[in-house]
C-alpha cells in the first residue's frame, strides 16, 4: 500500500510540478523579477520617512534578506531551483492529498480526486488569501512566524470545515462548519504596522490574480493525475 | 470459511491503509514545509519564487 501510495504521489507531483513550473515561468516569475528591481530601486533612493519607518519597523527582515547568504543565480539556475521546489511542492500536496482520501476512506478516481484537489485549493490557497493576499517581494508585510501561523490554521480550519459541512446531514453540525470556516477571518490575519509597500499596485493586483491561478492549476493538475495513476498502479492483484 | 475471514482481513487491511496513509502524510508534511515555511536562508532562498508564486508567506 505504501508503495502504491508513494509512487502514485511522487509521479502526480512531478508531472503536475513540471507543468505548473513552466506556468510559473511565463506568470508569475517575471512579475516577481520586475518587482525585485523597484524593491531595489527604491531602497537605493532616499526614502521618506514613512518608508524609512517601514524598512526599520514593520518590514525589518524584508528585501536585505535577498542580498544574504547564497541564493541562485538569474537565469537558468534560479529557473532551476524554482523549478525544484514547486516539483517537491506538487509531491508533498500529492502524498497529503491521497493520505487525506485514503484516511477518509474515499474511493479514489478521477473525479473524486479532482473534487478533494479543488476543496484543497479553497481550503490552502484562497482561505488564507482572503486574509493574506499573495504578496510580490518588496510588500507591506507583518511579523513572517505570525502569518505562517495564521497562514496554517486558517488552512486546517478550512479543510475541515469543507469536510464537516459535506460529511454532516444535520444542520447543527453544518452550522458549526460555518463557523469554523469564519473563526480565522473574524480573529483576522496579522496585519502589517504601515501600509507602505514598494511594488506597485498594478504588478501587486496582477500578481495576486496570477499567483491564485497558479496554485489553482497545481491543485487540480495534482488531483487529475492522482484520479489517473491511482488506479493504473494498483497493488497485488488480491486488492 | 470466507464469512468469518473477510471481516478480519478486512480490518486488517484498514489499518494497512492508515499506517501508509500516515507515513505518506508525514513525508508530504515534510516537502511542503521544506519548500513553503522552512526559514534558514539557504532554503529560503532556493524555494524563494516558488514561495511567491503559490502563496504562502515569505519574508
Amino acid at each position: 500500500m505504501l508503495a502504491r501510495i508513494l509512487s502514485v504521489g511522487l509521479l502526480a507531483g512531478l508531472v503536475a510540478g513540471l507543468l505548473v513550473a513552466v506556468l510559473q515561468q511565463v506568470t508569475t516569475t517575471p512579475l516577481i523579477v520586475a518587482a525585485e528591481v523597484f524593491e531595489t530601486r527604491l531602497s537605493d533612493h532616499p526614502a521618506t520617512t514613512a518608508q524609512k519607518a517601514h524598512e526599520h519597523g514593520a518590514h525589518e527582515h524584508g528585501a536585505h534578506e535577498h542580498d544574504e547568504g547564497w541564493k541562485p543565480a538569474d537565469g537558468l539556475p534560479r529557473l532551476f531551483y524554482t523549478s525544484l521546489a514547486t516539483i517537491v511542492t506538487a509531491v508533498g500536496v500529492a502524498l497529503v492529498l491521497l493520505a487525506a482520501m485514503l484516511v477518509a476512506g474515499e474511493e479514489i478516481d478521477e473525479r473524486h480526486a479532482l473534487a478533494w484537489a479543488i476543496a484543497g485549493f479553497v481550503a490552502f490557497g484562497l482561505a488564507p488569501a482572503a486574509g493574506l493576499a499573495p504578496e510580490l517581494p518588496g510588500s507591506a508585510a507583518a511579523d513572517l512566524a505570525a502569518r505562517q501561523i495564521w497562514w496554517v490554521a486558517t488552512g486546517c480550519a478550512t479543510a475541515i470545515a469543507i469536510w464537516m459541512f459535506f460529511k454532516a446531514k444535520k444542520a447543527v453540525p453544518r452550522v458549526l462548519a460555518l463557523a469554523v470556516l469564519l473563526a480565522p477571518h473574524v480573529i483576522g490575519a496579522p496585519r502589517p504596522h504601515e501600509l507602505v509597500s514598494r511594488a506597485p499596485a498594478e504588478l501587486a493586483a496582477q500578481f495576486a490574480a496570477l499567483s491564485l491561478a497558479v496554485q489553482a492549476s497545481l491543485w487540480v493538475l495534482v488531483g487529475i493525475a492522482i484520479g489517473l495513476l491511482w488506479p493504473r498502479l494498483a497493488g497485488r492483484p488480491a486488492t | 470459511m470466507a464469512s468469518t475471514s473477510v471481516p478480519v482481513s478486512r480490518s486488517t487491511e484498514r489499518q494497512e491503509t492508515l499506517r501508509a496513509a500516515s507515513v505518506a502524510a508525514l513525508l508530504g508534511l515534510s516537502l511542503v514545509f521544506l519548500t513553503g515555511f522552512a526559514q534558514p536562508q539557504l532554503l529560503h532562498n532556493a524555494a524563494h519564487d516558488t514561495r511567491h508564486s503559490l502563496s504562502f508567506p515569505c519574508h
